[in-house]
């Protein structure tokens, strides 16, 4: 086995107000090998995006990274200068964000956004990152890049500005993508061009993706290995085969049974009771064991600690589903 | 674009329109010029020819639409006091006023942007709340007291600068300018910094509102994913961004700067345009304030229209497009 790219250990990010610090990622372990597509699949609030930003260290007051490690080929980012950091990001770790409406700049061109990018990291001239960007772009499925270059934002559809956002983010080739909801706000056609083309390009550039999102679905189409967070922490993680045909978690298990594309046509889908615990009112003992249908009295004093079955697929349940039990 | 002027022009000639009709009769309201103008032992025969000379003998409409006729011809009136144009009177004065307030707007925004800019990025900062500070200071100071220290401080104590009047000018293009004289400079400086204080203080205020808003959204996080450093995502990304309000206001100031200068030019005696208002408001010198008026509203309405084409250069999604409604 390769060493990997990214290692996060005991990641542990907290938001300070009046009554104190709530942590919003608690104790993250994820691993993401080179050229692999992660998925990172978690409720609104489970602080997924929050863990997404932490790898790049690009948390603003309020929130503070207290805890853990992330060690990028090796190099600890949170040790990083500033400096270092942002040499890394936009050349080495490069993001897509949830929103391509907001994250372009609305007054500045599609090529200037696309060019700073390169010229940030890299000597060339601006007709070579002009050129490097039309490529970029051509690349992503937009047609005519050269005319597009010289548009601005509002110009573009948000899907083809979500391919802008991929293709600026392909610019250095990097070596890992954090993709954070990339194509939530899309129609479902859209998101699908999007996800094959993202999958095309990690296998052809060698760029490994750590895609969050909320929905399973998305995973299933396009990930190696996924890790499902609740309520701040890695609930269950493994490949993707293990994980979403053989779930371990009841949390694993209740999103499935919610997920439109897991269930038979016909069948009603399933709801998880009750909604996740906000980030100053976390129960002790297990965090998901108020929603739990599976909770043994122990659930709710102990906090369970991950479980590693065979083949690297980890889980953190008192009372996990038995392996046979789905499909 | 076209359509877009032509119908920004048809606009401000309603407006022309409407301020002349209200100015008119508010002028003809604040008094009888003749009492200042005739002094009192000249004879009825000859108040009675003075009115009829002046045309103050017709019914206020008669003298509305007279003045309405001659000014489409491009004669606003001559002055009652001084006998001459009254429009070659004002424009005599607007160079004197207007390198006072192009010095004036250039120091509040070359002094105003980068403070706001500072303030904006770390607002619980001690300096930054320093600045907030003295903005308040700067808006509420009355300007006449404000003058008043200044000449106190830098011509009475420090003896640096002059107190009043233009100082040298020499001529450019024809036309007399203090900017580039030394002496002028001297004499310029205490009033564009009087003009300018306010200025400041509202250019800071914009800015750093703008800045501390603009430093939450996405597009500033994405630059720094993108790993640009701070001094391109705040010069270039922050900035493009907040100039769009800086624009407008700077413009909508520079108007009334040159329109209205009125306090710092008496306080600093300074021969500009606002000077003169004040002295024809006091003459009763109706034409020159009908005049002066119709004036500054047509600069009004320029420059209104300047800030909206410098809109459409800085925010890509402004398109100027004439909509008949």
């Amino acid at each position: 086995m390769t060493s990997p790219l990214l290692e996060v250990r005991g990641l542990k990010t907290v938001f300070h107000d009046l009554a104190g610090a709530w942590p919003a990622v608690d104790g993250v372990d994820i691993v993401v090998q080179p050229g692999e597509i992660v998925g990172l699949v978690g409720e609104s609030g489970s602080g997924k995006s929050v863990t997404g930003f932490s790898l790049v260290q690009l948390i603003d007051a309020p929130g503070e990274i207290v805890a853990g490690d992330v060690l990028f080929k090796g190099e600890d980012l949170r040790r990083a200068s500033e400096e270092r950091l942002r040499d890394l990001r936009g050349d080495r770790i490069a993001m897509i964000f949830q929103d391509p409406l907001m994250t372009l700049n609305p007054v500045l061109t599609i090529g200037e956004q696309m060019c700073e990018a390169i010229l940030e990291h890299r000597s060339c001239s601006r007709q070579e990152a002009l050129k490097k960007s039309s490529l970029a772009l051509s690349r992503v499925g937009i047609s005519s890049p050269d005319a597009r270059l010289r548009q601005y934002p509002h110009e573009f559809s948000g899907g083809m500005r979500q391919r802008v956002a991929i293709a600026t983010a392909l610019l250095n080739e990097p070596d890992l993508i954090i993709a954070d909801e990339p194509t939530t706000a899309l129609d479902v056609t859209i998101q699908s061009q999007i996800l094959f083309e993202v999958q095309k390009l990690s296998r052809e550039t060698g760029t490994a993706v750590l895609w969050i999102t909320h929905d399973l679905a998305v995973v299933a189409e396009l990930a190696d290995r996924v890790a499902v967070m609740y309520a701040g922490r890695i609930v269950e993680a493994g490949t993707v085969d293990d994980v979403l045909d053989r779930p371990r978690h009841p949390y694993t298990l209740g999103l499935l049974g919610s997920s439109a594309a897991t269930v038979a046509p016909g069948e009603r889908l399933k709801q998880i009771s009750g909604t996740a615990p906000s980030i100053n009112a976390r129960p002790s003992g297990c965090p998901f064991c108020p929603r739990c249908e599976r909770a043994l009295p122990l659930c709710a004093e102990v906090d369970p600690l991950p479980q590693l079955t065979s083949h690297e697929h980890s889980y953190r349940c008192h009372n996990p589903v038995s392996e046979s039990h789905a499909s | 674009m076209t359509a877009y002027i032509l119908q920004r022009l048809i606009q401000s000639v309603l407006v022309l329109l409407a301020v002349s009709v209200v100015v008119f009769l508010a002028v003809y309201g604040i008094g009888d010029p003749i009492e200042l103008l005739v002094p009192p032992q000249v004879s009825a025969a000859e108040r009675t020819a003075m009115i009829r000379r002046l045309g103050l003998d017709l019914p206020i409409w008669q003298q509305y639409f007279g003045f309405l006729g001659n000014a489409l011809k491009g004669d606003l009136g001559r002055s009652f006091v001084h006998g001459v144009p009254a429009v070659d009177l004002i424009l005599a004065r607007l160079p004197a006023t207007f390198e006072l307030v192009l010095l004036a707007m250039s120091l509040a925004a070359v002094v105003g942007i980068p403070l706001g800019l500072l303030a904006g990025l770390n607002p619980e900062s001690r300096p930054s709340r320093a600045i907030m500070a003295g903005t308040i200071l700067g808006f509420s100071l009355p300007s006449f007291w404000k003058g008043m220290m200044l000449i106190l401080l830098f011509s009475v104590f420090l003896g640096w600068l002059p107190t009043a009047g233009r100082g040298e000018t020499v001529s450019v293009l024809g036309l007399e300018t203090s900017l580039l004289t030394l002496n002028g400079l001297k004499h310029l400086t205490l009033p564009a910094l009087n003009l300018a204080i306010p200025n400041m203080a509202l250019m800071i205020r914009l800015v750093a509102a703008g800045t501390t808003e603009a430093m939450t959204q996405d597009y500033v996080k994405y630059a720094r994913a993108k790993g640009l450093r701070s001094k391109r995502i705040v010069g270039r990304h922050v900035l493009r961004n907040i100039l769009i309000p800086v624009v407008t206001v700077a413009g909508m100031e520079f108007g009334s700067l040159v329109a209205f200068s009125t306090i710092t030019e008496t306080v600093f005696a300074w021969p500009g345009m606002g000077k003169l208002l004040i002295d024809s408001i006091y003459n009763l010198d109706r034409p020159v304030v009908v005049a002066y008026v119709m004036l500054a509203t047509l600069l009004f309405v320029a420059v209104n229209f300047l800030v909206d084409i410098l809109y459409a250069a800085l925010d890509p999604r402004v398109k100027l497009t004439g909509e008949m409604a």
